[in-house]
C-alpha cells in the first residue's frame, strides 16, 4: 500500500504507534530520573543515618566512688571556689588504682586513659550541685574515653580487625561488661556542651547557638532591607537604565560564589570597620549579603504576582502611591515574600564557605551568650569535626549533619506550609 | 481604514457650563498615538456614554479624566482637561484628591480582599471622611443603600468581599466609589464580566445615580448606551466622531461612521 492510496484515517493510524511508542519513552526516561534522584536520596540519608545514629548514644561506666573530703581536702561547708578547685581527677584515679589493681605506672596510665577525662568534671558538678555528698560513697556514671565508647558500641560482640585498645585493657573492660557497670545512654553531654578535643565531651549546642545566633542578625537585617529594596525597585523605581544595570547586577549577585563574600566581609567588616572575628555578628552582616539577592528576587517576583486590578482599585480611589503599596500589595505579597525569605535563610543555615573566611572556623569551646561573643555555627562544625581523625568525630560529624538536616526540613515545611496557607486569597 | 485628516467632530461635542471639559486632548503610548485631538464637554448630571469598536481609545480617554493613565509609564498626555476650570494636568495638581472627586469604576470588579464593611470604609478612612465610628458606620450603610446592595449584604458585612458574586461585586466596587464622594463616575466597561440580570441592575443604579452625580461609561453594547445615557460619543481610531444626544446617534447618526458602526457593518 503506498501513501497515494491511504486514506486520511489510514495514514493517521499509521502513525498512531510511533507516537504512543515516543510517549512511552518519554515517560520511562522521566521516571528513570525520578528514581535517579530518590535513590541517591536514600544512600545519601542512608549513610549518615547508618553512621549518625550512634552519636546519640554514649557509652557510661557506672561505678561507686567515696567523695572522701579528707582527700580533696574539702567539707560541706566549704566555699564553691574550694570545692570547685579540689582535685576530682585524683580522686577517680586513686577510686580505680584501688579497685582494678594495676601493675606499675605504664598500665596504671592505660587504666585511667580508659576514662575521659571530662570524669573529674562530672564528680565536680555533682559536689557542687549537693555538697552534702561530701564525705558519702555515691553511684555515679562517669563517662568512659571515646576508644572504649567506640569498640563496646561498634566491635563488642563482633571479632573486627583493628582495636586501638591493648589486651590488658580489654581484660579490664571484659571485666566491667561482666560486672554490667558499662552501659549505653543518651548522649545529653551531645547537646547541652560546646566542642572539645574530646569526643565524648564534644558537643552541638555552642554551634547551635552560633547558628541561631548569626541567623537572627541576617533575618534582623536582610528581611527589612530585602523587603524595602524589593518594594522600592517593584514600585517606585524610575524604569531607566540605572535600574536595569541595578537589577541586572542583583541576579549576577544571587549567583556570586559564597566564597567570594566571605572575603568581602573580611575585608570589608572586619579589616574597615574593625568588627571583632569569629563573631556571629560579622557572621550575619556576611550571611545578609549573601541572602538579600534571594529575598529581593523572591520579593519582587511576590509584588508582581499581586493583580493589578487591587492596585488600579485602590489608585482610583485616591490612595496614594505609598498607601496604595502598604495597605493593599504588600499584604499580598507577604506570604511569597516570606517563603523567599526562609529559603534565604535556609541556605544561610547551611551556608559553610564564607564563614570560614570570617574566622569562624575557630575552635571555640564556649556557648556564645550574644552576637559578639566568638562562635562558630553548625555546618562550620560538621566541617571541623570532619577533619578530625578520632572515630567518634566521625559519628558525631554525621550525628551534627543530622541536626542540621532535621532545621532544614523544619524551615522548607514551613516555608511550603506558609506558601499552601496564604496564597491566593483574591 | 487610517485616520481622518483635518477630521472635526461633528454634532455638539461641546457646550455651556460643563462639568468636565476635555480640550485637544492627544495621548501617546510612546511612539504610538492613540488619542487624536479630542474635545469633548461632559455636563453636570448627565450619563455620557462613550462607543466605538475595539482599540478606539474609548477607555484610554476615559483614563486620561482622572490621570489614571500616569501609572503607565510610557503614556503621555497632551492638551487641556478642565475639571470645574482647573485643568487636571497642571503639574501642580496632585492626583490623589482628583481621583477622590473623579472616582472610577473597572471591567472587572475589583473588591479588595477584606472584608465588605472594610472595602466601602477604605476610602473614608484614608481621605479622612469620618470623624467616629459611628460616622463611618454611616457612610458604608448609605454607600451600600445608594448602590442597591444593603439588603442583599447587611447581615454579613464582615464577610470577605471577593465572596460575593459577580454582580454584586462590581455593585460593591461601585458602593465604594460613592462612599468617598465623588462628583464624576467613570465607568469603564463596567457590566462586560456579568450576566444580563446583573447588568439590568446595574443599569438602573447608574439611571439612579445621574441625580447626583456626572457619570461617563464606557460600553461595548449599543444598547446599554441606549438604555443608560443622555449622550452618545463615538470613537473610531482614536479619534472623536461625533457627540450627540443618544437617541440621534442611534436614529439618525450624522457622520457616516458612526452609522456604519451602529448598523453592525463593523466594529
Amino acid at each position: 500500500m503506498t501513501d497515494s492510496t491511504m486514506t486520511t484515517r489510514q495514514k493517521v493510524e499509521a502513525s498512531m504507534r510511533r507516537r504512543r511508542a515516543a510517549e512511552t519513552r518519554f515517560r520511562l526516561y522521566g521516571m528513570a530520573s525520578v528514581l535517579f534522584g530518590l535513590l541517591c536520596l536514600v544512600v545519601l540519608f542512608g549513610d549518615i543515618f547508618s553512621k549518625g545514629t550512634s552519636a546519640f548514644s554514649q557509652t557510661v561506666l557506672t561505678t561507686t566512688i567515696e567523695i572522701d573530703g579528707d582527700y580533696l581536702d574539702i567539707t560541706p561547708d566549704s566555699s564553691e571556689s574550694d570545692i570547685m578547685s579540689a582535685n576530682y581527677d585524683g580522686l577517680i584515679k586513686r577510686h580505680f588504682k584501688n579497685d582494678v589493681q594495676p601493675k606499675g605506672r605504664s598500665e596504671a596510665r592505660s587504666l585511667f586513659s580508659l576514662i575521659s577525662s571530662g570524669a573529674g568534671w562530672q564528680i565536680q558538678s555533682q559536689v557542687l550541685e549537693d555538697p552534702s555528698i561530701i564525705g558519702k560513697t555515691v553511684t555515679v556514671d562517669l563517662l568512659v574515653d571515646d576508644d572504649v565508647d567506640q569498640w563496646f558500641k561498634h566491635e563488642y560482640g563482633n571479632d573486627s580487625g583493628s582495636v586501638r585498645l591493648s589486651e590488658k585493657q580489654l581484660e579490664w573492660i571484659t571485666g566491667w561488661i561482666e560486672s554490667d557497670a558499662l552501659k549505653t545512654q543518651f548522649n545529653t553531654t551531645f547537646f547541652v556542651n560546646g566542642d572539645s578535643r574530646e569526643p565524648e565531651l564534644a558537643g552541638i549546642r555552642g554551634a547551635i547557638t552560633g547558628t541561631l545566633l548569626t541567623l537572627l542578625v541576617t533575618f534582623l537585617l536582610s528581611f527589612p532591607i530585602g523587603v524595602a529594596a524589593a518594594i522600592y525597585l517593584e514600585e517606585f523605581a524610575p524604569k531607566n537604565r540605572l535600574t536595569e544595570i541595578v537589577e541586572i547586577n542583583i541576579n549576577n549577585l544571587a549567583a556570586v560564589p559564597s566564597i567570594t563574600f566571605g572575603l568581602l566581609g573580611l575585608a570589608i567588616f572586619i579589616n574597615i570597620f574593625g568588627v571583632s572575628r569569629s563573631t556571629p555578628l560579622v557572621g550575619g552582616l556576611v550571611l545578609t549579603l549573601m541572602t538579600l539577592p534571594t529575598i529581593i528576587i523572591s520579593g519582587r517576583a511576590a509584588i508582581k504576582a499581586v493583580p493589578p486590578s487591587i492596585r488600579e482599585a485602590a489608585l482610583g480611589l485616591g490612595a496614594s502611591k505609598m498607601q496604595t503599596v502598604f495597605h493593599h500589595v504588600l499584604p499580598l505579597a507577604m506570604p511569597g515574600m516570606l517563603t523567599g525569605t526562609i529559603i534565604g535563610m535556609a541556605q544561610a543555615l547551611g551556608e559553610t564557605a564564607p564563614l570560614l573566611m570570617i574566622g569562624m572556623i575557630a575552635f571555640v569551646v564556649d556557648v556564645p551568650g550574644f552576637i559578639n561573643d566568638p562562635s562558630t555555627v553548625l555546618p562550620v562544625q560538621i566541617f571541623l569535626w570532619s577533619d578530625s581523625p578520632e572515630r567518634a568525630f566521625t559519628e558525631r560529624t554525621s550525628g551534627a549533619i543530622m541536626v542540621l538536616l532535621g532545621f532544614l526540613i523544619i524551615m522548607n515545611t514551613a516555608a511550603v506550609m506558609l506558601r499552601r496557607r496564604l496564597e491566593r486569597r483574591w | 481604514m487610517s485616520i481622518i485628516e483635518n477630521h472635526e467632530t461633528v454634532g455638539s461635542p461641546l457646550s455651556e457650563g460643563a462639568k468636565l471639559r476635555a480640550r485637544d486632548v492627544c495621548v501617546f503610548y510612546g511612539e504610538k498615538q492613540a488619542i487624536y485631538n479630542v474635545s469633548l464637554d461632559i455636563r453636570q448630571n448627565e450619563v455620557i456614554a462613550l462607543i466605538g469598536p475595539s482599540g478606539c481609545g474609548k477607555s484610554t480617554f476615559l483614563r486620561c479624566l482622572n490621570r489614571m493613565n500616569d501609572t503607565i509609564d510610557i503614556c503621555n498626555v497632551t492638551g487641556e482637561i478642565l475639571l470645574d476650570g482647573d485643568n487636571i494636568y497642571d503639574p501642580r495638581v496632585d492626583v490623589v484628591p482628583l481621583r477622590a472627586t473623579v472616582g472610577m469604576v473597572f471591567q472587572k470588579p475589583n473588591p479588595f480582599p477584606k472584608s465588605i464593611y472594610d472595602n466601602i470604609a477604605y476610602g473614608p478612612r484614608i481621605h479622612g471622611l469620618a470623624s467616629s465610628r459611628v460616622e463611618l458606620d454611616e457612610i458604608v450603610e448609605k454607600s451600600l443603600q445608594r448602590a442597591g446592595l444593603w439588603n442583599e449584604v447587611k447581615d454579613r458585612l464582615h464577610a470577605p468581599g471577593t465572596g460575593l458574586s459577580g454582580g454584586q461585586q462590581q455593585r460593591l466596587c461601585i458602593a465604594r466609589t460613592i462612599a468617598v464622594d465623588p462628583e464624576v463616575i467613570l465607568m469603564d466597561e463596567p457590566c462586560s464580566a456579568l450576566d444580563p440580570i446583573a447588568t439590568a441592575k446595574i443599569e438602573e443604579l447608574i439611571d439612579e445615580l445621574r441625580e447626583n452625580y456626572t457619570i461617563a461609561i464606557v460600553t461595548h453594547s449599543m444598547q446599554q448606551a441606549a438604555r443608560v445615557s443622555q449622550r452618545t460619543a463615538y470613537f473610531h481610531l482614536g479619534q472623536l466622531i461625533e457627540v450627540n444626544a443618544t437617541d440621534k446617534v442611534f436614529t439618525t447618526p450624522e457622520h457616516q461612521l458612526t452609522e456604519a458602526y451602529i448598523t453592525g457593518r463593523f466594529g
